[in-house]
């Protein structure tokens, strides 16, 4: 039987993609690839562990972007969805794409590429709803404050949307499964942790952490979000799709349901 | 912040604007300028649901709800017993901003009551939307009603700071018009309308020549008509629907099932039910129009002058033409493809794509999320099984139907997975 290996990364994007050129270089037959807080060695295989090397990861990512544009943002996409064994998936996906000629990624008839472009589709669209469902609270210290707590690691997706939207005032978004940010101070974007005591839900208790004003605003919303409602055409089944259950209690507009 | 007497006025006015159902953001692109507030990416974002499943992304409002006119069908009528009230216009500006700030909304959907007469009223509407984009340095998007039988002079200066201008044309039919509108003529609504396609046009023109000619209501115009209050056809809606999407340059046509909001003789009762499936089959149908290739009278014509309530238009179509199908989907074309029941145009584009690779059988359809309950009768492909028999169209829609029960129930949504 022919020597297997698997790669051990340190969980980063450019980490992973260091990996795969060195698989490539080194022609490796590669077991699995994992996180190093994972440590589960193959009963046939050896480990290697990878030191990022921001070079060869530029590297894939231009050769795999070369191939194809899009293929390049579903690996990304897919990558974010953190699913349990995605790097080798990704891996397999990335050998397919390299080792044809054609478009490859447009054959929606094979199983991994339909695979990687269905989690990517999924990713994208958690993106979409965090752009939608961010819900800014004013905070004493002039900062438009929102928790987060998405299935995926999408923060990463969404900080070009928020900064050019909200260019003029200094906001952050804080995702509390993962445990950091992005805060953005009017000039760019930097990555915080927060030691956060207190989770803010929008929830009916008050928070001294905000003016009073930032409750008269979102009594409006919640307001405003029952008068635009027209009762004769109630369809909540409908509405529950459109708003899943899991993200209410960041809405203020659902503030008594939750 | 008088917080108490803008809470009531908020009230009152979303109150009343909530049946004017177009609510799209989307089609307008503004960048954020020297780092102000806000852009419009074109794609427009649904920050919130109504519990009826409807898409919330514009802060919806009257300025006021006094009006001198007294349409039958509109809540704000001067004879309806109904409180009143009016926003100042930098009330509206402070919602408009503080809303968008936290995330809440895309922008602004501003109409009104006539008060006065309607140029009176549409200057107020500019205003507001000019204070945003000059004062407040806005980039969000704007939607402002054009107020029927305002001068050219003001659809102009409208234009140069809203994203979109719409006039509600409200009754398909010019007699129903009579009836139920009195106060107002035809051309009340036509001349705002013209105005707007011309600036388009003189704009665009314009464009091609000086580059950094400032936008003029880059989202276009749109209408809105309200269906199920006269005793309109389907014909008669979609006809006229037609006839402003070419004349006037629509980018939208939307159809609101009309919801009773008064006692009188000319109107369906209060509590009738609001024909929403209605509404759903004609949206379906304005869709096959502008994405699908189809021609209006292919789909509504005097034989046929009201489109099937238990069946999507398209598949309705099919089972009227059996004699262009079964339809093979590894040759036929784009456009046969898209007339094909059960596939919608983000399958076309798969199929045209995969089909590249190889021949494309049940098992590639399915995967790639084609509706087979509907397209298995009207195809063939890389398969030995397919549907031999010779079927007549009822049989083919009972064993439709047979399967889809629920399904076809939960169609009641409007805007969103009108194919799937
Ligand atoms: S003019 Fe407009 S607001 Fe006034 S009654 Fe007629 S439809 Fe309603």
């Amino acid at each position: 039987m022919e020597k297997s290996t698997t790669l051990i990364y340190d969980g980063s994007f450019n980490g992973f993609l260091t990996a795969v050129f060195t698989a490539f270089e080194e022609r490796l037959n590669v077991a699995d690839i994992q996180t190093n807080n994972k440590g589960q060695s193959g009963l046939f295989s050896e480990n290697e562990t990878i030191f990022t090397n921001v070079e060869k990861a530029k590297r894939v990512w231009n050769g795999v972007r070369n191939k194809s544009h899009a293929a390049i943002s579903n690996i990304y996409f897919a990558y974010l969805s953190e699913m349990e064994g995605i790097e080798i998936l990704l891996f397999r996906y990335i050998q397919k794409l390299m080792g044809t000629k054609s478009n490859k990624h447009l054959d929606f008839s094979d199983d991994t590429m339909l695979r990687i472009s269905q989690l990517a589709r999924s990713v994208g669209r958690e993106k979409h709803r965090m752009e939608a469902f961010v819900r800014f609270q004013l905070t004493k210290d002039d900062i438009y404050f929102a928790n987060i707590e998405p299935d995926f690691n999408v923060l990463p997706l969404i900080s070009k949307h928020f900064r050019n939207r909200y260019a003029d005032q200094q906001w952050l978004i804080y995702d509390v499964k993962r445990k950091y940010g992005l805060f953005y101070n009017l000039k760019g974007v930097e990555l915080v942790s927060l030691n956060l005591n207190e989770i803010h839900f929008n929830k009916i208790h008050k928070s001294d952490a905000f003016l009073n004003e930032e409750y008269d605003y979102q009594t409006l919303w919640n307001d405003y979000f029952k008068s635009t409602n027209i009762k004769s055409r109630i369809n909540k089944k409908l509405h529950t799709q459109h708003v899943p259950k899991r993200y209410w209690k960041y809405l203020s507009e659902k503030k008594e349901t939750a | 912040m008088n917080f108490e007497r803008i809470r009531e006025k908020l009230n009152i006015l979303a109150d009343a604007a909530k049946y004017d159902v177009s609510c799209a953001s989307s089609g307008s692109t503004r960048k954020n300028s020297k780092n102000g507030l806000g852009n419009s990416t074109g794609m427009g974002i649904c920050h919130s649901y109504t519990e009826d499943g409807r898409c919330v992304s514009l802060l919806k409002i009257l300025l006021t709800n006094y009006c001198i006119y007294d349409c039958a069908y509109c809540v704000t009528r001067k004879s309806n017993d109904v409180k009143r009230a009016a926003f100042k216009i930098q009330e509206v500006v402070d919602l408009t901003i503080n809303f968008y700030r936290r995330n809440y909304i895309e922008g602004l959907f501003l109409s009104s009551g006539i008060f006065k007469n309607p140029d009176y009223t549409m200057e107020r509407l500019i205003a507001v939307a000019k204070k945003l984009r000059e004062e407040e340095n806005f980039n969000g998007y704007i939607h402002l009603k054009s107020i029927p039988g305002a001068s050219d002079e003001l659809m102009y200066q409208a234009g140069l700071y809203a994203d979109r201008l719409s006039v509600n044309i409200e009754v398909p039919t010019i007699s129903g018009l009579k009836l139920l509108a009195p106060d107002k003529k035809h051309e009340d609504f036509t001349k705002p309308m013209l105005k707007v396609k011309n600036e388009l046009l003189r704009y665009k023109n314009e464009r091609k020549i000086i580059k950094s000619t400032p936008k003029y209501a880059p989202a276009g115009q749109s209408t809105q008509m309200i269906v199920g209050a006269t005793n309109e056809t389907d014909k008669d809606v979609m006809y006229s629907a037609t006839f402003y999407y070419k004349k006037y340059h629509m980018k939208r046509v939307y159809y609101s099932g009309y919801v009773p909001v008064a006692k009188d003789d000319r109107l369906p009762s209060i509590g009738s039910q609001v024909p929403m499936l209605r509404e759903n089959r004609l949206y379906q149908t304005d869709w096959l129009l502008r994405f699908y290739g189809f021609a209006v009278n292919e789909i509504l014509n005097n034989d046929h002058p009201n489109l099937d309530m238990d069946v999507d238009p398209k598949l309705s179509w099919a089972l009227r033409n059996l004699q262009h199908f079964p339809v093979d989907i590894n040759k036929a074309d784009k456009h046969m493809l898209a007339r094909v029941p059960g596939l919608g145009m983000l399958s076309v584009g798969k199929i045209l794509k995969a089909r590249q690779f190889r021949k494309l059988n049940w098992e590639h359809l399915k995967k790639m999320g084609v509706a087979l309950n509907r397209a298995q009768y009207f195809l063939v492909c890389d398969s030995k099984s397919w549907e031999r028999r010779d079927l007549d169209a009822e049989r083919i829609k009972g064993m439709i139907l047979q399967n889809s029960k629920g399904k076809f129930r939960k169609q009641y949504s409007q805007q969103l997975a009108l194919f799937n």
